[in-house]
């Protein structure tokens, strides 16, 4: 087996008194795309969150090749960072630049790169993700799939080994959500990038999943591959997977006390 | 019993929330400093266009509506100190009058007041609307840090412009006042002139600017506090402006009194 490039070790985290994620172990494979799958509010986009750094554990360890991130200085932090690409939820496209800028950000701010190479990897990264020719447009002109694609090509500016996305498909019509999906898998097979998705859409999961943690109230309750998710015997993984809706609960005398207080 | 606990409670409780303001202020300022004044030694310093756009913004594009307050403010003093030196016969005095109360006091005050209103309520708008967009959290997962970023150049930009429209609003405020001796009061131009310069010294230009810079450093600190922690969508973002204008407002004047009484009994 391969080492792991990434290592959660008995991660706690807690927003003041309530504990979000509850003694967390996984380990990420160099190469492979991991899918943290899960209800919303289940903690996986605070697992997300710990793995980038944008969050400090209340206990336990983030191994980024063998290194602790909670206990780096920041000169250390930042040369991880710059192996580590992150695709947001809404993108995160700074609002103020190009789109041509947005991309070039990352490059502008941690090489020495001529400003005629770094045109040259605006486009070529723009082209990647099929966005050529929008580089002088602000991302308020651009639909939410554009804008999904363009974070994307920000995320892989500085050609990054691990690329982080939250929700890459959420928000976006099924077949723009297709594209991206198909857009990850490209990536993943053309870079060989370490590829971290955190989702609950289902249909991305299968395309894009090597293997799949998937999480219940702060803690994973089951990991693996597609196939022996699908065989889990666990009533959450189930329920999940064949998405059936929460039983209602029929305590009338319970339900009469909630409202009356 | 359970009155009392609940009312020193809350009191406490605000007590320390307040604390933790001025600890994280403390904290931003240190950071900004670091940058600021450390990092450029170890070649990791701010970017200088950044600065350069925040300084057109803040100071150029304030230019107009400063001179414009200026000069009006300068015909306000002028008229009505002369309402007061006309019963002596002194309306000279009105050059005076007019220089050192805006040399010493009403250019730097005013000219914070205008820029708070119009680009400390900017500063916190913009970056709190980054906030709640996850850019700055795109900055950070970039190994990009917002305080370098975002904080510093807004900083400098502040502290280099505000000073000078200070001084730019000495002229024009000076100006007023010579318009309204020449227009309405018999005092000719060169008399004018000569009692402005000698009314002066060079202490009430330095206290002034002095004033200046502590009023930019705290109008570039609340905007970028409030708008680092905006919460909660737009409203926050709403909320983090108001508040930006409203203590930098007081903090100013507060500073105000300060350095006021501060000069006034050294110099």
């Amino acid at each position: 087996m391969k080492e792991p490039i990434i290592q959660v070790k008995n991660l706690v985290a807690a927003y003041d008194d309530r504990i979000v994620l509850d003694k967390i172990n996984l380990d990420i494979y160099s190469g492979e795309s991991m899918i943290i799958l899960g209800r919303s509010g289940c903690g996986k986009s605070t697992l997300l969150r710990h793995m980038i750094g944008l969050a400090k554990p209340v206990d336990g360890q983030i191994l980024v090749r063998g290194r602790d991130i909670t206990m780096m200085s920041e000169d250390e932090r930042i040369e991880i960072l710059k192996n580590i690409g992150m695709l947001f939820q809404s993108a995160a496209l700074f609002n103020s630049m190009t789109i041509g800028d947005n991309v070039a950000f990352p490059l502008r701010a941690h090489t020495d790169l001529k400003e005629n190479i770094i045109q040259i990897m605006i486009k070529m990264k723009l082209q990647l993700v099929g966005l050529s020719g929008f580089d002088k447009f602000k991302p308020a002109q651009l639909s939410g799939g554009m804008k999904k694609r363009a974070g994307l090509a920000r995320a892989i500016a500085m050609d990054p080994e691990i690329l982080f996305c939250d929700e890459p498909s959420a928000g976006l019509d099924p077949i723009v959500a297709a594209g991206i999906d198909n857009l990850i898998l490209k990536l993943k097979k053309a870079f060989e990038m370490t590829i971290v998705i955190v989702t609950h859409e289902l249909e991305s999961v299968f395309i894009i999943a090597d293997r799949i943690a998937m999480m219940h109230e702060g803690k994973i309750i089951a990991i693996g591959t597609k196939e022996e998710l699908q065989k889990s015997q666990d009533p959450l993984v189930q329920q999940f997977l064949n998405r059936q809706a929460d039983k209602e609960e029929i305590d009338r005398e319970k339900h009469l006390n909630s409202i009356l207080g | 019993m359970e009155t009392t606990s609940n009312f020193f409670g809350s009191i406490g409780r605000k007590a320390l929330t307040y604390l933790d303001h001025l600890a994280n202020i403390r904290r931003l300022a240190v950071n900004t400093m670091y940058w600021v004044i450390v990092a450029p030694f170890k070649k990791q310093g701010a970017k200088w266009h950044y600065t350069v756009d925040q300084m057109v913004r803040i100071g150029v594009e304030s230019v107009p509506i400063v001179c414009l307050i200026a000069f009006f403010v300068g015909l306000i003093i002028a008229m009505q100190s002369a309402y007061q030196l006309q019963q002596f016969g002194a309306t000279i005095f009105v050059a005076n009058l007019v220089a050192v109360s805006l040399i010493r006091e009403l250019s730097p005050l005013l000219t914070a007041i205008i820029v708070t209103g119009r680009n400390g309520s900017a500063i916190a708008a913009e970056i709190g609307t980054m906030k709640v967009s996850e850019e700055i959290d795109a900055l950070q997962t970039m190994g990009l840090n917002p305080i370098k970023f975002l904080v510093v150049p807004r900083t400098l930009a502040m502290l280099i412009m505000l000073p000078c429209l200070t001084i730019m609003a000495d002229f024009i405020g000076i100006l007023g006042g010579y318009a309204i001796c020449m227009l309405s009061l018999d005092v000719t131009s060169v008399r004018y002139i000569d009692q402005t310069i000698s009314a002066l010294a060079f202490k009430d230009l330095f206290s002034g600017l002095v004033k200046s810079v502590f009023f930019a450093l705290i109008i570039a600190k609340i905007g970028s506090y409030q708008g680092l922690n905006v919460e909660g969508g737009a409203e926050g973002v709403g909320k983090a402006t108001t508040k930006s204008v409203v203590i930098s407002i007081f903090l100013i004047i507060a500073a105000d009194l300060f350095f006021t009484a501060l000069f006034y009994s050294t110099f």
